[in-house]
């Protein structure tokens, strides 16, 4: 179906295929007002598993502490300043930020993203969706690495809007190894 | 030498065993058969779910990285590495196989941390070279840097048949595809997407029918299976792969604890057949302790609890520390664990659990 995700399954496609359904993501979208006020953080994270460092990165007390480990994550995405820091710390890389306010034409879209080479500053990478299609090309606004080589490094790309919610993934346009289909 | 605690197995849950023991005053030695201590977590380069104060967050191997240096950092612990346990006698002690030979160390107390094997599959072609284990994989690569081949078809969709895929494509190797039997994918759901938004597709229901190749593995044949998990002739698929990786579940390692004569019970949640042990980790056999993936297959988190509660038992055992300072502590890692243990996911293994303490209580009673 062709919806602000793209081209996904209506529903229950997540634990038979990986792919998020527009039902799912539905359920995580940040209201319009949050989406105009600038960058926000998307969690596709659907499941309750045992986890809660979303909750502790955020300095801004957007994600809530967890009172129980197997909690879904909640969030408060007026008091989210998109700075990213969730989307590192995440050990599922189920986070996300866009901000639809970048500018008339773009969106940013910050996406962890764990492969070497990194992509340099202004380079043009390749974008795929959640179930790995190539869906266009975006540039590399910037690159945060972390603190130490065991962090997980978050990519801002500049893409246009209409894939502001379809990009979830980068790539080299030489990368090796992606199956495509 | 005779020491106070002999724990068997240097992986998350002998080393959180050993630490939590000789902080409280025993005398420990940790044998395990690898060079490096760590266990698993020596391969695993994906960061961990859990507690943030517990580490979650942290990649595998810096986990087990601050385990080793704890352990060797700790003046009552000797670690003997590149050593196998052979076998346990009735005199508390244990045959030792080292590089400089075999020998005998006794024990008051016994901690069986041995960890877990792989279970394999049959299909016809199985034995072909290219046919791989996960562990075996991700030791090639994680550990040696060394790729398994050009293209992979991964044959379960656990966590770690989707992890080792996730790792597979980071060290540049082309996974083809995910078969799972099942209709749904066994592993987290964050771990499905973030592998099929690399483009790996994930194929419920199905399976591989056969592996082709005349010295190894040249491609395979994958086919959709019906409710009964039976192949349907027809929909097979052949696809081009040098590398043929199961990740098809696995089953606690006991050997040496049959050999003990600790009583064993088999339970499928838990992976298959398991010791028969109460809530400090203790067997029906007095001063032998179990913990980790040995005692149950299921995650470092838990394991490295089991593993803190276990030495803990074995220091109120020896009587270094106050029944009374042990409930409490005890009782606090107990709540943690099944905290831990509390979400939709963990059905399975707390169903495996309340059948062994109900084994316990019945004996008991
Ligand atoms: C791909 C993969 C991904 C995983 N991801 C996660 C995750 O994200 N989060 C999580 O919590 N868990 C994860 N796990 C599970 C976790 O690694 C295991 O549950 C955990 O390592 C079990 O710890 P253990 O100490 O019981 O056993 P192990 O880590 O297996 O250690 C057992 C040790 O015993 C030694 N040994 C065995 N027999 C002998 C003998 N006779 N003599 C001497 N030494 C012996 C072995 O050499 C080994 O070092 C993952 C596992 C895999 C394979
Ligand atoms: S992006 Fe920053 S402010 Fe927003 S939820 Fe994540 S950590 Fe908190
Ligand atoms: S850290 Fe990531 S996987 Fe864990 S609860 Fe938060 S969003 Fe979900």
């Amino acid at each position: 179906m062709k919806s602000l995700y793209g081209d996904l399954p209506e529903k229950d496609s997540l634990l038979s295929s990986g792919i998020p359904s527009v039902q799912d993501l539905d359920g995580v979208l940040p209201p319009a007002e949050a989406r105009k006020k600038g960058p926000v953080a998307v969690l596709e994270c659907f499941q309750k598993i045992p986890c809660d460092p979303c909750g502790q990165a955020c300095k801004f007390g957007a994600i809530k502490e967890f009172s129980d480990v197997n909690d879904l994550p909640v969030i408060d995405w007026m008091r989210c300043t998109g700075c990213g820091q969730c989307v590192a710390a995440c050990p599922g890389l189920a986070i996300f930020v866009v901000d639809e306010t970048y500018s008339p034409e773009e969106c940013l879209i910050a996406m962890p993203h764990e492969f070497v080479p990194l992509p340099e500053r202004d380079q043009v990478v390749l974008l795929y969706d959640r179930a790995g299609r190539h869906v266009g090309e975006g540039a590399v606004h910037r690159v945060v690495r972390g603190k130490d080589k065991l962090a997980t490094p978050v990519v801002w790309v500049r893409a246009p809007k209409a894939l502001a919610y379809v990009a979830r993934a980068l790539g080299l346009p030489e990368s090796q190894g992606r199956s495509g289909n | 030498m005779e020491y106070e605690l002999i724990v068997v197995g240097g992986g998350p849950a002998g080393l959180s065993g050993a630490l939590k023991a000789a902080q409280n005053g025993v005398r420990v030695a940790v044998i395990d058969r690898q060079e490096e201590l760590g266990g698993q977590l020596v391969k695993q380069t994906h960061k961990f779910f859990g507690w943030s104060r517990r580490n979650a967050g942290v990649r595998g191997i810096e986990i087990g990285r601050r385990l080793r240096d704890a352990v060797l950092a700790e003046p009552r612990i000797t670690v003997f590495t590149g050593t196998e346990a052979l076998g346990y006698y009735p005199d508390n002690s244990l045959l030792i196989e080292s590089p400089s030979g075999v020998s005998r160390i006794t024990g008051k107390t016994f901690l069986f941390a041995t960890g877990a094997q792989e279970r394999m599959l049959l299909f016809p072609g199985n034995d072909l070279p290219g046919v791989y284990g996960a562990g075996a994989v991700q030791t090639l690569m994680n550990v040696y840097g060394v790729r398994p081949g050009r293209s992979v078809l991964m044959v379960g969709s656990g966590n770690i048949g989707l992890i080792v895929s996730y790792q597979l494509r980071q060290a540049g190797v082309m996974v083809r595809a995910i078969v799972e039997a099942l209709p749904q994918i066994g592993g987290y759901a964050v771990h499905a997407s973030k592998v099929r938004r690399l483009g790996i597709p994930i194929l419920t229901r199905h399976s591989i029918k056969e592996a082709h190749g005349r010295e190894y593995v040249e491609g395979a044949t994958i086919w959709e299976l019906d409710d009964k998990f039976r192949g349907i002739p027809g929909t097979e698929k052949d696809i081009d792969v040098d590398v043929i990786c199961l990740a098809t579940g696995l089953t606690p390692l006991g050997d040496l604890l049959w050999q003990a004569g600790v009583s064993m019970t088999y339970v499928p949640e838990l992976g298959g057949f398991v010791p028969i042990y109460d809530g400090n980790m203790e067997t029906e056999r007095s001063g032998i302790f179990v913990a980790g993936d040995a005692a149950g297959i299921e995650e470092a988190s838990t394991a490295m609890l089991c593993g803190e509660i276990a030495g803990l038992a074995v220091a109120a055992k020896l009587g270094k520390i106050p029944r009374h300072r042990f409930e409490e502590e005890r009782n606090v890692l107990a709540q943690e664990l099944s905290a831990l243990r509390s979400g939709p996911l963990s059905s399975k293994v707390r169903t495996g659990y309340e059948r062994i303490k109900a084994l316990v209580q019945g004996r008991r009673g």
